[in-house]
């Protein structure tokens, strides 16, 4: 070719000349398994027997491969990828910090959790309709959002989980799955572009998109008053996506329609991207600006943790209970981020990691619930603890975890935030928090004593779980979750230390923008050059 | 050139605010593709217009000539069109068969999933 007749360059300056070790490439496992099998799912869609062992198979790869990158990630620090070996800032970075990959490790266990409840609610209809494709593409999607280091590239990201989204929520298109679905479409789609604008102004501001490079610009940046208007633009469009007050009305409009697997992964995974998105922007890249921030956002948790006990109090129907708790669940991890403290933080991640497996149990809890009861009225359910008795030690499990009780995981990342808020003087946070979490047991307790108390309502013929489809496999698969809480509650200390290292990382960006930069010393003419 | 298209993009924006705030789901449409095509004018003025000059690297030579156009955000907005226009497709559909189901594209009459008058949760039993 003609690179013969040109004189010889160094390629060093470009490119990353070694070639990244064998366990880095654990960072695009996820991806690549999730849309091959995506895509083989979407090939075997009329073979609805087969089809699903596929996406199993899938599920399981992702969630070893993502639990392969959260050991390396603790053994070796932060992992970087750079794709087509582009060095950092020009090409497309992955990174995989502590939060990314625990996140990310989080998320494989929901993905698989949801999939084996799914086998047996998804019908041959919905399996032909690409249930499972759907569920794999939004998997992936969020996983790497989770591990992408370019802010275009967390666009990208959001639109895909936000399109697997959009095919799970409207599969059976009923009435209100329709009229839900239109909301949380136009809804989710408006701060995706309000997203993909304050991008533009990033680039305009500081010619990169490499997360790390505008960590790294930012930081000398004497100008406030622009940095602090993208800030607060991202704040919006993500607290959009996180579903916190005021910007919460798509969500209990649209998560209950679904079926309960789809809501599970929905309140395990989509909001709490929004919410590591604001952890990444606020803190790794802008964390001068959060400071100034920090008011609005204690505000907007605290009404968001009222809000969302309160509102979960005031329904009738389970699904919808659950479908507030997220937006409480979402107050309280903003807490942490308002705060900005290694503790708060530290409670941040731990409350994260722990509500995404908690909610998602729950919706699975409440789909049992339901189809053993014959209804998601709490006027008309009851009786189950004489049909399932383990069903109930199950939902009080959950419900004590969910509140915060003791001995469960729910309880420690609440003490930190608490803490966190009495050491610099926010008694209301903390009282939002604690106020939060006995609403939260009344919502959650009452549902208990209505659905499982209570005697059967004559009218209605409850099953035992021998009769119930669902109970089946969704039974182990509840048992596995709640063993996750109480572990992580009887024994914490090693989801401690991780959620402190996740703190100590998000407090000290240079340790994300060294690793991303460490392939390369810092060459200023490289540095400058994509500023025009 | 970049004042002219800040104020163009303005427009956009304003159209778009003002569609979005109407009740009914065919307007907001509208309204949500005029946002997204203010936000990719933002991102095309965001690289600073040049004229004149191609980003095009002449026979010989590495770089491409002084004041050569920004070709960056040709490609983020090819990407955030692409990625619109489908989300574009798929909500024209769902607007379509929302209204073919629930009989109105009034979002005040869009109750189904939310349904108006709900008693209150038990309170004994």
């Amino acid at each position: 070719m003609a690179a013969a007749e040109r004189p010889a360059i160094d390629l060093a300056d470009a490119f990353v000349m070694e070639a990244p070790a064998l366990a880095d490439w654990l960072i695009v496992a996820p991806l690549v398994i999730g849309f091959i099998f995506a895509a083989l799912c979407l090939m075997t869609r009329k073979d609805t027997g087969r089809q699903p062992v596929i996406a199993i198979a899938g599920l399981v790869l992702i969630l070893l491969s993502v639990a392969g990158l959260f050991v390396h990630v603790l053994a070796n620090g932060t992992v970087v990828m750079a794709m087509g070996r582009w060095l950092p800032p020009f090409g497309i970075a992955f990174v995989a910090d502590t939060l990314g990959a625990t996140l990310a490790l989080i998320s494989g266990i929901v993905g698989l959790a949801t999939g084996i409840y799914a086998l047996r609610e998804a019908d041959n209809t919905e399996r032909r309709y690409g249930f499972y494709p759907f569920l794999l593409m939004m998997l992936s999607g969020v996983i790497c959002a989770f591990l992408t280091g370019d802010i275009f590239n967390l666009y990208v990201w959001f639109e895909v989980l936000l399109l697997g989204s959009f095919g799970l929520l409207i599969l059976g298109s009923r009435r209100d799955q329709l009229d839900g679905a239109t909301k949380y479409a136009f809804l989710n789609l408006i701060a995706t572009t309000l997203f993909l604008i304050a991008v533009a102004y990033v680039y305009g501001l500081f010619g990169t998109l490499n997360m790390a490079d505008i960590a790294r610009k930012a930081a000398v940046m004497e100008e406030v008053g622009p940095r602090l208007t993208i800030a607060a633009l991202f704040f919006f469009a993500f607290a959009m996506k996180a579903a916190a007050f005021p910007l919460n009305f798509w969500l209990p409009a649209s998560y209950h329609t679904p079926r309960l697997a789809v809501g599970a992964v929905f309140a395990g995974l989509l909001t709490k991207v929004g919410v590591y998105a604001l952890l990444r922007i606020l803190l790794t890249i802008f964390p001068a600006d959060r400071d100034d921030l920090a008011i609005a956002i204690a505000v907007v948790a605290a009404a968001s943790m009222m809000l969302g006990a309160l509102g979960a109090l005031a329904q009738t129907d389970m699904r919808r209970v659950l479908g507030y708790l997220v937006i409480s669940g979402i107050g309280i991890m903003l807490a942490g981020l308002a705060l900005g403290s290694a503790t708060g933080l530290s409670g941040t991640a731990f409350y994260t990691a722990h509500s995404m497996v908690i909610m998602t149990a729950l919706y699975l809890l409440v789909g049992i619930v339901g189809a053993a009861a014959g209804t998601f009225d709490l006027h008309r359910a009851g009786g189950l603890y004489a049909t399932a008795p383990w069903l109930a030690v199950v939902a009080l499990i959950l419900a004590f975890s969910a509140s915060g009780l003791p001995p469960f995981s729910g309880l420690w990342p609440k003490i930190f935030l608490v803490k966190a808020s009495i050491d610099v003087g926010a008694w209301w946070l903390a009282a939002a928090i604690l106020l939060s979490g006995f609403l939260t047991t009344i919502a959650l307790v009452r549902l208990f004593a209505f659905a499982f108390w209570r005697p059967a309502n004559p009218d209605m013929r409850s099953m035992t779980l021998g009769e119930v489809p669902v109970a089946r496999l969704g039974l182990p698969v509840l048992v596995g979750l709640c063993g996750l809480t109480v572990i992580a509650g009887l024994y914490p200390e090693p989801f401690i230390q991780v959620s402190d290292r996740i703190a100590f990382e998000l407090m000290n960006p240079v340790g994300y923008i060294d690793a991303v930069y460490a392939p390369m010393p810092i060459q200023p003419a490289a540095a400058e050059g994509a500023v025009q | 050139m970049e004042i002219a298209v800040a104020a163009l993009t303005g427009l956009y924006f304003a159209v778009s605010i003002y569609l979005m705030l109407s009740r009914h789901i065919i307007r907001i449409l509208l309204g949500t593709v005029t946002l997204s095509t203010g936000a990719n004018l933002t991102i095309f003025a965001m690289g600073r217009i040049t004229r004149e000059v191609p980003p095009i690297i002449p026979a010989g030579h590495y770089l491409p000539a002084d004041g050569a156009a920004n070709a960056l955000p040709q490609a983020l907005v090819l990407t955030a069109i692409v990625i619109a226009f489908s989300l574009f497709a798929f909500l024209l559909v769902l607007v379509m068969r929302s209204y073919q189901e629930l009989g109105t594209d009034d979002t005040y009459a869009m109750r189904d999933a939310e349904p108006e008058g709900e008693p209150l949760p038990p309170l004994g039993y």
